[in-house]
């Protein structure tokens, strides 16, 4: 969208279009498959995060472009056309309802009457589900040393290439790093870990395979301490949130952290794949509930075309979303911010 | 998983119940509803639209006063749709000159390391096949390890490929390696992949056009939301996909994404992993996960489940005894303790039996595997004399049983007790006509609405 444009049609938006390119054409300002854009070469997060969201806005953006074609005004078919939109997107049914009672509420005011209009609704209730999650870790250097950041999550989600790119990340900022292998559990998966440690330079605390979870990360609490790390990074295995026994051994680990010291800062980090539909939310009940999650990570943002699912987390329950994976490579893995991040959901000029 | 689009359709259905015919009206509010519950179970927007449509189709093309209820009507139509949306099940193409090669393809972390180890067990057991797996994963760190661990935790063969080489030549040389070893079958896993990354998918196209694959797998992680259109259909674009396997169908996910993919691709789904185990992979069977969509359990794999994990010969050899007039031993009961526990003890039997719909999951899993072990390590504290004449048991060697196995001396009792009246069963089972009367017994104890 062009910024003049959106500045015209509503001023308090001008602030989000932090947009990298400039369009020619103004009829088709929805339409970037369509658009004579003169793309200016962005470096950066945007220019990442929008490569990574194209697809997201292939669905979001281009339907609704062909949907307005020849219709002056906004009609109910307009309407559950973008409902069926942002249920594609995995928003889910209640983050859509809340969106589509206000877009509704601001068509009967006769206030929408086209395409724009209608975007710049849909930012602003993105944006209001999504700023109060926007919270990245603070590192307290006035705490207990070291601070604990836990990676939980179901099979899958990419827990441990996730625990890479962050110590990765911690590294970069100059922090002393340590990794613990918890997932005793999956074949090879304290090798995989042990790959990042080698790859990042970071020492990781092992034992073997099989041993219990619990007993390697108070292992590594040990080592934290005795190095004075600043940050201490444990992998667990991967579980069903329905499983019972294996929530539990998680509750256990937990515990166990609180008992080596109650003054340690922690971070239970549940990572999320983005690809996941609503289950997400189920998911992150049942460990939210078991082990107190206080942080959440999407991964594989990059892959799917829609990522939506956040909006129904931020929606139903107010966990901090902390990163968001968007690539394969180490430095991909980028603190969430709402802003950029539905700016290049929406933005339709690249 | 399913059981939440189970309590939705049920909650949809049981409004209808007690009415003598269906309105225009009824139909399209309970539509409506089944869009939402279909919807919220992740069921691709796309594929829901079809859903609705074919089952509108059905119904407005039927006389409305058949002999059904208006409820028996909707779920035998609802149901009926969703066999048709997930399809017949198909099986893998094993008549091939040997080796068959079977190709895993998938997105990242749906688990396709896993069910290639899990396929590997499954056609060593149930087709005695001579496997060989190979993985062509040279990015993701220890990935190549990962599937070597399995092999040798589950006893069988792995092509050792090198991070270094390229997967297509790994690939190259495995399928060399099976055939100079006259493998039946080689199992192909593959690095995950998005169905975007153009460089990623023409790698797998070229493995497949060298190794040509009699069977070329999908692996859908169930848990999927409604991107699951977009990458399946990609991939079955790149690739002759021949079937799909669904994996973590032990999770609560909604399975939304069972149906999407296979209206999407067309392909039947296979497989479906059910646990962490390494046989815990099953058939795929459409008509039963439509019957436990709409809560009527799902007898049928547990009756597979239990003809699999128990021992036949030591059942066959139990029955033989039994039927000569031998008496029911501890040392009997001992087993079949064992056998129960195989199974995955008494919630999953549960889970799968129609009629218990919801207990809670904790209180499940606590009754479960926990009453099991401490009744088997009663009778481990037995001597062999006891568990033969457990009349001899008196009350000092109660004593010494329940110091031996950490339990009261009341718990042995109940033991001794609940093994009286299974021996008292088991007596009556072996007189003419007991098996029908005990039958007869248990039907009449079934919640309603299952006897037929």
């Amino acid at each position: 969208m062009a910024p003049d444009l959106v500045a015209v049609l509503n001023p308090a938006l001008v602030r989000y279009s932090i947009t990298t390119s400039h369009q020619v054409s103004i009829p088709h300002m929805f339409g970037f498959k369509k658009t004579a854009a003169v793309t200016a070469p962005a470096p950066g997060i945007l220019d990442r995060l929008r490569n990574g969201l194209q697809k997201t806005r292939a669905v979001l953006c281009t339907d609704i472009e062909d949907l307005f074609k020849g219709k002056p005004a906004i009609d109910e078919s307009v309407l559950d056309e973008i409902e069926n939109r942002l249920l594609l997107a995995d928003l889910g049914v209640d983050a859509t309802s809340r969106i589509m009672a206000a877009l509704r509420a601001e068509a009967k005011r006769n206030k929408l009457g086209t395409a724009a209009e209608v975007i710049a609704v849909l930012r602003q209730q993105m944006l209001e589900i999504l700023l109060p999650v926007q919270q990245n870790i603070e590192l307290d250097a006035s705490r207990a040393r070291p601070h604990v950041i836990l990676v939980v999550g179901v099979n899958g989600v990419g827990k441990t290439t996730t625990i890479g790119k962050l110590a990765a990340y911690y590294r970069q900022l100059g922090s002393d790093v340590l990794l613990a292998a918890g997932d005793t559990f999956r074949a090879a998966a304290i090798e995989q870990i042990q790959v990042w440690g080698r790859r990042t330079g970071i020492p990781v605390i092992a034992q073997h395979s099989g041993a219990d979870s619990a007993a390697v990360i108070y292992d590594a609490l040990q080592s934290a301490r005795a190095r004075q790390a600043e940050i201490l990074i444990a992998d667990t295995a991967g579980r069903l949130h329905n499983k019972d026994n294996l929530m539990g051994e998680l509750a256990k680990i937990r515990r166990t952290i609180s008992r080596f010291d109650p003054e340690l800062p922690v971070e239970v980090m549940l990572v999320l794949d983005a690809t996941t539909g609503q289950n997400a939310l189920a998911q992150a009940e049942q460990f939210h509930k078991l082990a107190g999650v206080t942080g959440i990570t999407l991964t594989k943002l990059d892959g799917t075309a829609k990522g939506g699912v956040i909006f129904a987390l931020a929606h139903k329950l107010a966990i901090p979303l902390r990163f968001i994976g968007i690539g394969e490579q180490a430095e991909d893995l980028r603190p969430f911010a709402a802003e950029p991040f539905i700016e290049a959901l929406l933005d339709t000029g690249a | 998983m399913f059981e939440n689009l189970t309590g939705r359709l049920s909650s949809v259905i049981s409004k209808l119940r007690g009415q003598a015919r269906l309105t225009e009206e009824d139909i399209s509010a309970t539509l409506r509803e089944v869009r939402m519950a279909l919807l919220e179970a992740d069921v691709a927007v796309p594929v829901v639209k079809d859903f609705i449509d074919h089952v509108r189709g059905r119904i407005d093309g039927q006389e409305l006063n058949s002999s059904l209820t208006p409820g028996q009507y909707i779920i035998k139509i609802v149901h009926a749709e969703l066999i048709a949306l997930m399809g017949l099940g198909g099986e893998l193409n094993l008549n091939v000159p040997a080796p068959a090669v079977i190709l895993m393809a998938g997105l990242q972390g749906a688990g396709k390391t896993t069910t290639v180890a899990k396929l590997a067990c499954w056609l060593r057991k149930r087709h005695g096949k001579k496997v060989m797996a190979v993985s062509c994963d040279v990015y993701r760190p220890a990935a190549i390890e990962q599937l070597a661990v399995l092999g040798r935790q589950h006893d069988f063969e792995i092509f050792p490929g090198d991070p270094a080489q390229a997967p297509l030549a790994i690939a190259e040389a495995a399928m060399q390696k099976a055939r100079s070893r006259f493998m039946d079958v080689l199992l192909v896993d593959t690095a995950g992949r998005l169905h975007v990354d153009k460089e990623m998918m023409g790698e797998i196209v070229q493995i497949h056009a060298a190794i040509k694959p009699s069977d070329t797998l999908f692996i859908v992680d169930s848990m999927l939301g409604q991107d699951a259109v977009n990458s399946a259909s990609a991939f079955n674009q790149a690739l002759p996909l021949s079937g799909i396997i669904l994996t973590k169908a032990d999770g609560d996910a909604r399975g939304g994404a069972a149906l999407s993919v296979r209206h999407v691709t067309g392909k039947p789904i296979l497989f479906m992993g059910t646990g962490e185990k390494i046989d815990e992979l099953s058939v795929f069977h459409a008509d039963r996960v439509a019957s436990r969509i709409l809560g009527m359990g799902d007898v049928l794999s547990l009756i597979e489940e239990v003809e699999q994990k128990t021992d036949r010969d030591k059942t066959e050899k139990l029955a033989k005894k039994l039927t000569k007039g031998g008496s029911f031993s501890l040392v009997d009961f001992r087993e079949q303790l064992d056998q129960m526990r195989k199974m995955g003890g008494i919630a999953s039997l549960m889970d799968k039996l129609p009629g218990l719909p919801k207990l809670p999951e904790g209180a499940m899993q606590q009754h479960n595997d926990r009453e099991l072990i401490r009744l088997a390590a009663i009778i481990d504290s037995m001597t062999p004399g006891e568990r033969r004449f457990p009349a001899t048991i008196n009350g000092s060697r109660k004593k010494r049983i329940a110091n031996g196995s950490g339990m009261q001396i009341q718990d042995v009792n109940r033991l001794l007790k609940q093994f009286d009246q299974m021996q008292k069963m088991m007596k009556r089972l072996n007189k003419k006509g007991g098996m029908k009367n005990l039958m007869r017994g248990l039907s009449a104890n079934l919640p309603r609405g299952f006897r037929r």
